[in-house]
C-alpha cells in the first residue's frame, strides 16, 4: 500500500477547443475538451489538466465555460490554468469547477500571487507550473509559453514556489515538449528530489517506457501528457497496465 | 430523503452536490443553522485550511445546530476537514476548538514523505466498514491534505498510511467520516457516497 503515480493528461485549449503544438507552436485542433474528459476519466486517468493557451482577457468567459462543462463530466480531480494573474482571476476558475489552479508566468511576475492563492484556497490547490529551458548544467524558467527568458533558475524557482504556498510543481521541459523524445530525466530528478512537494513531468511523452523512466529516476510522483493519448497512439489503460507489469504502483481503473 | 449540504464557502460543495445528484440524490445545501436543525442527512464537505472551516461554522452559528444535530443521531459524512472538525483540536489551528465530538487531535503527517498527500492510495480496513460494502478491496481513493488524525481511535474503520498511519475512514453507529474526497475518487467513490446515503436512509 502506498500512493499511486499519476498519470494525468493535459487539455490544452484555445479556451474552447483542444489545440497541439511543437514546442508551444503551430499549433492545430485536437478535439472537443468535454469528450476527451468524458474518455479520460473512463479510461483511469488519474486527474485532468486544462490550459487556455491563448489566455486572452476577452476570452475568459469562454474558458470559464469550457471548465464548468469538463467538470460536469469528471470524478477525479481537474487542474485548470493559463493566464490566471490575480486572485479574482483563480476564484472564478475554482467557482466554475476546478479543483486546482495551475500559476505559471504570472508567479514569475508577481510571486506573491502564489501566497494569496494558497492562503485562501490551501496548498493543495495551487500548482505551479515551470517551464524550463536547460542551459548548460541547470534549466532557465521561461514563461510566456517558453518564449521568454528569465532571471530564475528552474531549482531555485520551484523552492521558493514551495516556500510562498505551492503545492505542486508541474515541470514542462520546453527542450523535450511536443518532440516525443522522452522526458527530460535529469531536470525532473533534480527538482523532485529538492522540493518537499509533488513533481508532476512534463514534456516529450510517447512510448510507455518513457514514464517507466520518468518515475523510477526521473523520481516524478505524477506524469502529464497531451498529445499521444488524444491522438490515440497510447490509451491510459494500456499504460497503466504496462507501468504494473514493470513494478510502478498505479492506480488500475475497475 | 434531502441530503443537506453544509456550505461553509468551500471550493467542493459543488462537486461533492453534483457526485451526490448523479447517485439520484436530491440535495440542498445551506449555511443556516434552522435547515441543520431540520435536517435527515447531512454532510460537511471540506477543503483547504482547518480554520476557515471552524470560523465560517462559528460565523454562521453552526456550530452548535451541528454539535446538537450529531448528538441526536443525525446521519452526518464528513469529508476531509469535514472528518477532521469532529476531533478535540488541529494542529493547522491550534488556537480554535473542534467539534470535539471525538476524542484525539488531528496533526501534521510527517516531513520524510512529501506534502500534501496528493493522489491516489488504498485503505487498510481495521474491521468491517459499511461505507467499504460492495467496494474491491484494492480500491484506491484521492487524497489531498497535509494534516490527518489519528489510526488508533475507537471509531476509526480503516486507515492509510503517508509517513505515518492515520485514519482514512471513521465509522460510529450515525458518523461517517473520510479523509480522502470520494466526490473525485472515480467509481469506488461514487459507491462510498452511496453507501452512505442507504445507511442514512
Amino acid at each position: 500500500m502506498s500512493l499511486a503515480h499519476r498519470i494525468i493528461p493535459c487539455l490544452d485549449t484555445d479556451g474552447s477547443r483542444v489545440v497541439k503544438g511543437v514546442h508551444f507552436e503551430g499549433l492545430r485542433d485536437a478535439g472537443d475538451p468535454v469528450e476527451l474528459a468524458a474518455r479520460y476519466d473512463a479510461e483511469g486517468a488519474d486527474e485532468l489538466v486544462v490550459l487556455d493557451i491563448a489566455a486572452a482577457r476577452d476570452n475568459r468567459p469562454t474558458f470559464l465555460e469550457t471548465i464548468r462543462r469538463v467538470a460536469e463530466q469528471l470524478s477525479i480531480p481537474l487542474a485548470a490554468g493559463g493566464g490566471i494573474r490575480s486572485l479574482e482571476d483563480a476564484r472564478s476558475v475554482v467557482r466554475a469547477g476546478a479543483d486546482k489552479v495551475t500559476l505559471n508566468t504570472a508567479a514569475v511576475e508577481r510571486p506573491e500571487l502564489i501566497g494569496e492563492l494558497s492562503r485562501e484556497f490551501g496548498a493543495q490547490a495551487v500548482v505551479l507550473a515551470i517551464d524550463a529551458k536547460r542551459e548548460n548544467e541547470s534549466w532557465q524558467v521561461r514563461t510566456r509559453g517558453g518564449r521568454v527568458p528569465t532571471r530564475w533558475n528552474a531549482l531555485e524557482w520551484a523552492q521558493r514556489g514551495v516556500e510562498m504556498g505551492a503545492g505542486e510543481i508541474l515541470l514542462t521541459s520546453v527542450d523535450r515538449d511536443g518532440t516525443q523524445s522522452g522526458f527530460d530525466i535529469p531536470f525532473s530528478a533534480a527538482i523532485s528530489r529538492s522540493v518537499t512537494v509533488p513533481v508532476i513531468a512534463s514534456g516529450g511523452a510517447k512510448v510507455p517506457e518513457h514514464f517507466v523512466q520518468i518515475f523510477a529516476e526521473g523520481a516524478a510522483d505524477a506524469a502529464l501528457a497531451a498529445s499521444i493519448f488524444h491522438d490515440q497512439l497510447q490509451s491510459i489503460r494500456a499504460l497503466k497496465s504496462y507501468l504494473q507489469s514493470r513494478g510502478v504502483e498505479v492506480r488500475l481503473p475497475c | 430523503m434531502i441530503a443537506t449540504l453544509i456550505d461553509y464557502g468551500a471550493g467542493n460543495v459543488t462537486s461533492v452536490a453534483r457526485a451526490l445528484r448523479r447517485l439520484g440524490a436530491e440535495v440542498r445545501t445551506t449555511n443556516q443553522p434552522e435547515q441543520i436543525t431540520t435536517s435527515t442527512c447531512l454532510i460537511l464537505p471540506g477543503v483547504g485550511h482547518c480554520a476557515a472551516l471552524l470560523n465560517s461554522l462559528d460565523a454562521h452559528g453552526l456550530r452548535h445546530p451541528l454539535i446538537t444535530a450529531l448528538s441526536r443521531g443525525t446521519p452526518f459524512l464528513g469529508i476531509c476537514l469535514g472528518l477532521q472538525a469532529l476531533y478535540q483540536t488541529s494542529a493547522e489551528a491550534p488556537d480554535l476548538q473542534g467539534l470535539n465530538l471525538l476524542h484525539g487531535h488531528v496533526e501534521q503527517l510527517p516531513h520524510n514523505v512529501k506534502l500534501p498527500h496528493m493522489g491516489w492510495n488504498q485503505l487498510r480496513p481495521l474491521r468491517d466498514c459499511r461505507l467499504l460494502s460492495e467496494i474491491p478491496a484494492d480500491a484506491y481513493f484521492y487524497f489531498a491534505h497535509s494534516y490527518a488524525a489519528p489510526a488508533d481511535g475507537p471509531t476509526t474503520a480503516a486507515t492509510c498510511e503517508h509517513g505515518r498511519e492515520f485514519t482514512a475512514l471513521l465509522e460510529t453507529e450515525r458518523i461517517f467520516g473520510v479523509q480522502f474526497h470520494p466526490e473525485k475518487s472515480g467509481a469506488a467513490g461514487a459507491k462510498i457516497l452511496d453507501n452512505f446515503l442507504r445507511l442514512a436512509a
